[in-house]
């Protein structure tokens, strides 16, 4: 018999029978690894941590990804978002053509039009604002690699505007309240030597959930060595449980404790002393200034006893200076945050961590060459002076401020240019801005991969490719050795969507900016950089990391002179510069509100499956985590009767009500906190996953504490309470 | 006989699941289908608790009692080893096995109907790797390796540490262990 | 206070949250198992005592239901099998360790016996059926093959009707891993309670005063053995392991409670013993077909909610902490 009709006849064998797939098993399925393998580099882009690794296909179908050993981002091994990547590529929900917003019988819609027409529009659109307004007034919004060819793209044109959620949403108060205090930021990846410390101690970090790779991978390497572990978190958080010490501080009290912590170092003449003398000035103000600050002053702010206060800071100061008082990441909690990491670098100093092995590094990167492109013009104003002159101490764009300065006929900005972040979730409910934002703005353009809420306010959305199926710009991050990681495409870009690249170029062609972009192929500028310093696209497309030796130390030399990038030139516990800008020189601590009656802090965090909103729908880690759980301690679940697996929704001080969210009644959390994992409850319909899966902890969030120095939105000082689902039919 | 064990460290397990991730892609199982799965055991009353992470899959159990239960020799062990495997072609459906699992281990593979389970990743074992759960947790909390052999890294941990097995009580020799 | 979640989801079809992988199909192939062994015994211990005469409808129309019921429970162990076209394999081998591969090569046994028993019941017990299968040659030579040889046959039926009958409580009793089913009393209840449905299908059939009153008062027995193999059952899971135990709880809270009582024990057992104790007091014949109604549903029943209980005691206590039932939006 032939095969066909074979298998034709048990076709119709199976329709009669009660399985259809009857025969399907006939075979032992192939071993995994027994067909055609092919690898191909990558650099991860489910989150920013950027680990390099390797694709694999299998009889041309994707397979998995795995670390490239070679790498210190991933030290050999992905995360499991890293892991679940290829869901990325995979999600049938994807954006698949370029889309204009239209009026179709008075209704806006969008229409899917051909990449020409959107481009020429979007070019159209750029040279009226121009006309009209000026070349200087669009802004690029954008957390991700490619946004990096339309801040070229934006800068041709005359326009420097950006900003990222990572500053304001994110590091921006740890790396300018470090930046006051050593003359640098931590940067990212961040600096922290972890598997070389001896004491490590978590303010909130929540590393293990927060699963930015090597950064777990060193910190559990020290758990693994015994190192002290402190973690300070209202939750018994992933970390907590690996911690010598578990502080469950009363939310928003940090300050006091911190403040405790150098009280007790320098009044018990614990802190480096010769560090210090060496390195530090306004050592005598800062102990005039911790005098009040007792550990028994702290205990009843904390609700950590003043025994224990004592006896951590004593632990400190035994391992230092291996003792890392991690800088944390996202650090954006009650608008005191610059001067709260002000505390921790100050914590650090004392203990003489900076720079000192087993505390934080001296990262190094390649010095690899920029393209050569035409200079930029000179913008014609400096955006940062017009439109954030309220945080002159803010190095970089302010998200929150760009969105109030593009409402309105007089608005500075006139036209958007948004890149893999999605605003309303991002910005603490920020959607209502974003709407009058979108309302004012002559152009909003979105370059996504994913129907997020973001491209619902656009006038074009534009659908890039995923990592997966693109080239990007080389990695080249301050690391603990130099190295370079270039991403190839593994597979050929889906549906109709493009390269960010390639948009940058096309719409520069459009705007006579052509000379900016002068290859036909990105990877011809990729491959001129490699050869700068003696690679090229082919030897990294065997390696896909290469490691350069380091021309300067990782680690102050002992008794080395050291000149800090500060105004004195010396680490500054009191800092002139914020008196000058009328800040408190030294930190101080104001009282957080506290929750009204059967309210409670509404606290957030990471799940290891999932990257913010970006992966909610990738159907991989979907499967792992379909959902997120509202976090409640049982006596707060005896009081409105719940129980784990229950539903309810969450109002928050100001009657914003989420959409409804199952329970986890644990004993892992404060009783005056809940928490959810931020991220969730998408609401947009086309993804088909993510919607109304979870609570959205953006939304609730209209409490926003602004930070006066750099100007980033506080998040934590919002209250919610339970309402169970029968209650609010 | 080859006695292979997985031995893994539950103060270094973070939950992350990656071992999940990394078997489902792997063995290219269909969505829905898990050969492994973490539990997360917390214990005590705030604010004096302990979390225990338990990465769990088939203990290729020296004493299997899916193996005994299976009416067709489809369940068997994989070359004079303790690794417990399932032929297709032999597997009726006839799911004795899943009812003699203890662990509820196996899973009913969609939508052929024969029965699918942890293998260990034999195939990765037989070129000398290590199962890709192990080789992919960012921890490095997994062990894979031969009992047999008492040099071996995993017999080297199981001597020198306390550790644990699952429901030993039941008499399957469970070899998959748990630092504790 | 413990708290074990899954942090990962786990929701393999017919394995979580409990064990579903044997729904109405195991249990009716092991209540016809069951009555194929009951009557079987029956059928075999009248002719090897000699007493066709007395029994009438034992030994003239009863093996033949053998038949039909074997061949039923055979159909619905097949419907089970979530690979079916590999059924042959149960044939290819033979597993020492495993009950159902016992319990296939035992039913390969019975069959050619409940053939052999039936075959000579024909003629008298099926006239119709008897005259068509003498018009084959085969036919007529097997028939009387069949009687020439019939103490035999009975005494092969007799032996594999006790085998076939513990084998269908074996066949979950074997299953250590599941607790409700992980106890010595399984395999006599099934026994029993299969010569019970036999006992109560004679019942049934039987138009002789003298027959249906000697099964009315054996199924009495019976069913009285049965109820304390019931109670010896549940305190042996109760001073068992602490998962036994949480096994035993099952039947006196949650969810089988109600079906355990209410659908099993008073309408299975209670009601037909006091119904047919009446019979045998001579004051409710209108009840005459009742009670044996009742047994047979009883005993199905029996089987059904061992299965559902097994299935549903383990020794897991981890339970999901998303809503497994968002992967369906996957499948
Ligand atoms: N899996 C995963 N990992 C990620 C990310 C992701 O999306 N997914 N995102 C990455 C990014 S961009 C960032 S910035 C980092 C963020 O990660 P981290 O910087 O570690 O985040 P935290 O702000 O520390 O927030 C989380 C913890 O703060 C605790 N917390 C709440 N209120 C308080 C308080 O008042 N005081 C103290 N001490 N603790 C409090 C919460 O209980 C929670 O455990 O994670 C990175 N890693
Ligand atoms: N409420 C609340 N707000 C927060 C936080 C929080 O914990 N709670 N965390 C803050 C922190 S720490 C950070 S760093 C920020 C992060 O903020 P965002 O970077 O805005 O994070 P996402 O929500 O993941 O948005 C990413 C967007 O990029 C798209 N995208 C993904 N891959 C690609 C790609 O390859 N190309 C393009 N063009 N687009 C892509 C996704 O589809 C999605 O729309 O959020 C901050 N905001
Ligand atoms: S930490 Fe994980 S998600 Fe982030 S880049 Fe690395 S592997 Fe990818
Ligand atoms: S990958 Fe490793 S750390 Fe993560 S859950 Fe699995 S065993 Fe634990
Ligand atoms: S864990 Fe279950 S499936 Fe695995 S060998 Fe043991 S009994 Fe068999
Ligand atoms: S389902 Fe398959 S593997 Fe399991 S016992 Fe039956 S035949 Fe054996
Ligand atoms: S050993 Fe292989 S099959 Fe088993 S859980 Fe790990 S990855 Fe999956
Ligand atoms: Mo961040």
């Amino acid at each position: 018999m032939k095969r066909r009709e074979f298998l034709k006849l048990s076709a119709m064998l199976g329709a009669g029978a009660a399985t259809p797939a009857l025969m399907t098993g006939c075979a032992s399925p192939r071993l995994p690894g027994s067909g055609q393998v092919e690898a191909s580099p990558i650099v991860c882009n489910v989150c920013f941590w950027r680990c390099a690794g390797t694709v694999y296909k299998e009889d041309g179908q994707p397979w998995k990804v795995e670390g490239n050993p070679e790498d210190l981002h991933s030290l050999g091994r992905f995360c499991t978002r890293g892991s679940g990547g290829l869901g990325m590529y995979r999600d049938p929900d994807r954006l698949r053509q370029p889309m204009l917003r239209v009026t179709e019988n008075g209704q806006q819609t969008f229409k899917p039009v051909s990449w020409e027409e959107a481009l020429d529009f979007i070019a159209s659109r750029m040279s009226n604002i121009a006309e009209t307004h000026g070349e200087d007034r669009l802004c690029l919004l954008s957390h991700g690699v490619g946004g990096t060819h339309f801040r070229r793209l934006l800068g041709a044109f005359g326009s420097t505007g950006f900003a990222q959620p990572s500053f304001a949403q994110c590091r921006g108060p740890r790396d300018v309240g470090f930046a006051l205090t050593f003359g640098e930021g931590v940067g990212s990846p961040d600096r922290t030597d972890m598997e070389n410390s001896r004491c490590i101690v978590l303010i909130g970090s929540h590393l293990g959930e927060n699963l930015h790779n090597s950064q777990v991978q060193t910190w559990i390497k020290a758990v693994e060595n015994r190192a002290t572990v402190i973690t300070v978190d209202p939750r018994f958080s992933v970390a907590a449980g690996k911690s010598r010490y578990w502080l469950p501080i009363r939310p928003g009290t940090d300050m006091a404790l911190l403040l405790a912590w150098i009280h007790v170092l320098i009044h018990e003449g614990l802190y480096d002393q010769d560090y210090i003398a060496r390195y530090a000035t306004g050592l005598e103000q800062l102990a005039e200034h911790v005098l009040p600050f007792s550990p028994e002053w702290a205990f009843l702010e904390t609700g950590i006893s003043a025994d224990v206060i004592r006896e951590t800071a004593r632990e400190m100061a035994r391992h230092a200076p291996a003792t890392l008082v991690h800088p944390g990441r996202h650090v954006t909690w009650y608008g005191d945050d610059t001067q709260r990491s002000r505390a921790i670098a100050i914590l650090n100093a004392l203990l003489g961590s900076w720079g000192r092995e087993g505390g934080y590094f001296i990262p190094e990167r390649v010095s690899l060459p920029s393209y050569p492109v035409p200079e930029a013009p000179e913008p014609r104003t400096d955006w940062m002076a017009e439109v954030q002159k309220d945080y002159p101490l803010a190095p970089a764009g302010i998200t929150n401020v760009v969105i109030e300065n593009s409402i309105g006929d007089d608005a500075f900005f006139k036209g958007w240019f948004v890149y893999g972040t999605n605003l309303p979730y991002s910005v603490p409910s920020s959607a209502d801005q974003i709407q009058a934002a979108a309302q004012s703005l002559d152009l909003m353009v979105v370059v996504d991969t994913m129907p997020c809420a973001i491209t619902g306010y656009a006038d074009v959305v534009l659908p890039e490719c995923t990592y997966l199926e693109r080239l990007d710009p080389i990695r080249n991050s301050p690391e603990r050795q130099p190295a370079l990681a270039v991403s190839f495409p593994a597979f050929e870009p889906r549906y109709d969507s493009k390269p960010a690249w390639w948009i940058a170029k096309q719409i520069a062609e459009r705007l006579d900016l052509g000379a900016y972009f002068p290859w036909e192929d990105y990877a011809e500028e990729v491959d001129w950089q490699l050869q700068q310093v003696g690679s090229s696209l082919e030897e990294m497309r065997q390696l896909g990391v290469k490691s350069f030796p380091r021309t300067t130390a990782k680690f102050f030399e002992p008794g080395e002179a050291v000149e800090f990038r500060t105004p004195s030139g010396r680490i500054e516990l009191y800092s002139e510069m914020l008196a000058s800008f009328g800040h408190d020189p030294l930190p101080k601590y104001a009282p957080p509100r506290r929750p009204p009656e059967r309210y409670f802090h509404l606290s957030y965090g990471r799940a290891p499956a999932h990257t913010f909103g970006r992966t909610i729908n990738n159907p991989t880690l979907f499967e792992l985590m379909p959902e997120n759980a509202v976090w409640v301690n049982p006596l707060v679940a005896r009081d409105f009767a719940l129980s784990s697996g229950d539903y309810v929704r969450l109002r928050n001080q100001d009657g914003v009500v989420s959409n409804r969210v199952r329970v986890r009644v644990t004993e892992r959390i404060r009783p005056d906190s809940v928490f959810i994992v931020h991220g969730f409850g998408q609401k947009d319909p086309r993804l088909r996953l993510a919607s109304q899966r979870g609570a959205d902890d953006n939304h609730l969030m209209t409490r926003v504490l602004i930070d006066p120095i750099m100007g980033g939105t506080g998040m934590r000082g919002n209250f919610v309470t339970l309402v169970p689902e029968e209650q609010l039919a | 006989m080859k006695v292979y064990a997985m031995v893994i460290d539950t103060n270094l397990c973070i939950g992350c699941g990656d071992c999940v991730v990394a078997c489902k892609t792997e063995n290219k199982l269909p969505a829905g289908l898990n050969r492994d799965w973490v539990v997360e055991a917390t214990r005590g009353r705030y604010p004096d608790l302990t979390t225990e992470f338990r990465s769990e899959r088939c203990n290729h159990c020296t004493h299997a009692t899916c193996v005994h239960a299976c009416p067709t020799g489809a369940t068997y062990t994989w070359q004079n080893s303790n690794i417990v495997l399932v032929e297709p072609s032999k597997c009726t459906g006839c799911k004795a096995c899943i009812a003699a699992c203890p662990y509820d281990a196996r899973l009913i593979m969609t939508p052929d109907g024969y029965i699918d389970k942890c293998t260990f990743c034999h195939h990765r074992v037989e070129k000398g790797q290590d199962p890709a759960c192990v080789s992919a947790c960012p921890t490095h909390c997994m062990h894979f390796g031969l009992l047999s052999d008492a040099q071996s890294t995993v017999s080297r941990l199981l001597a020198t540490r306390p550790h644990k097995a699952l429901l030993e009580e039941t008499g399957n020799e469970p070899q998959v262990y748990y630092l504790t | 206070m413990l708290e074990e979640v899954l942090v990962t989801v786990r929701d393999n079809p017919g394995i979580d949250p409990s064990l579903s992988v044997w729904h109405w199909e195991i249990p009716a192939y092991l209540f016809l198992g069951g009555l194929t062994a009951g009557i079987l015994l029956f059928a075999s211990l009248i002719v090897l005592l000699g007493r066709e005469k007395d029994f009438p409808f034992v030994s003239r129309r009863l093996p033949i239901w053998a038949f039909v019921a074997l061949s039923l429970g055979m159909l619905a162990l097949f419907l089970d099998l979530s690979h079916k076209f590999y059924v042959w394999r149960f044939y290819t081998t033979f597993q020492v360790s495993s009950p159902m591969s016992w319990g296939s090569w035992i039913l390969l046994l019975v069959y050619p016996v409940i053939i052999l028993l039936t075959a000579c019941t024909l003629r008298e017990g099926y006239p119709a059926l008897g005259r068509l299968v003498d018009r084959f040659r085969a036919g007529h030579a097997g028939i009387n093959f069949a009687c020439r040889h019939r103490v035999l046959v009975a005494q092969w039926g007799l032996i594999l009707a006790v085998f076939l009958g513990f084998y269908t409580g074996i066949l979950l009793s074997a299953f250590s891993a599941r607790p409700f089913w992980n106890t010595g009393f399984l395999a006599p209840l099934f026994l029993v309670s299969g010569m019970s449905a036999a006992a109560a299908l004679v019942l049934l059939g039987t138009r002789s005063e003298h027959e249906r009153h000697m099964f009315t008062r054996i199924d009495i027995v019976l069913i009285a053995i049965k109820l304390s193999l019931i109670a010896l059952l549940l305190v042996n899971l109760a001073t068992g392991s602490r998962v036994q135990i949480e096994a035993s709880q099952m039947v006196f809270g949650g969810e089988f409670a109600i079906p355990f009582w209410v659908f099993l024990v008073i309408p299975g057992l209670m009601i037909p013993l006091i119904l047919e104790y009446w019979e045998l007091k001579g004051t409710r014949r209108a009840w005459m077909l009742v009670s044996p109604v009742l047994v047979l549903y009883g005993s199905y029943m029996l089987r059904q909610l061992t299965v559902d209980m097994g299935q549903a005691s383990s020794y897991i206590s981890y339970v999901n902490a998303f809503d497994p039932a968002l992967l369906e939006l996957l499948r």
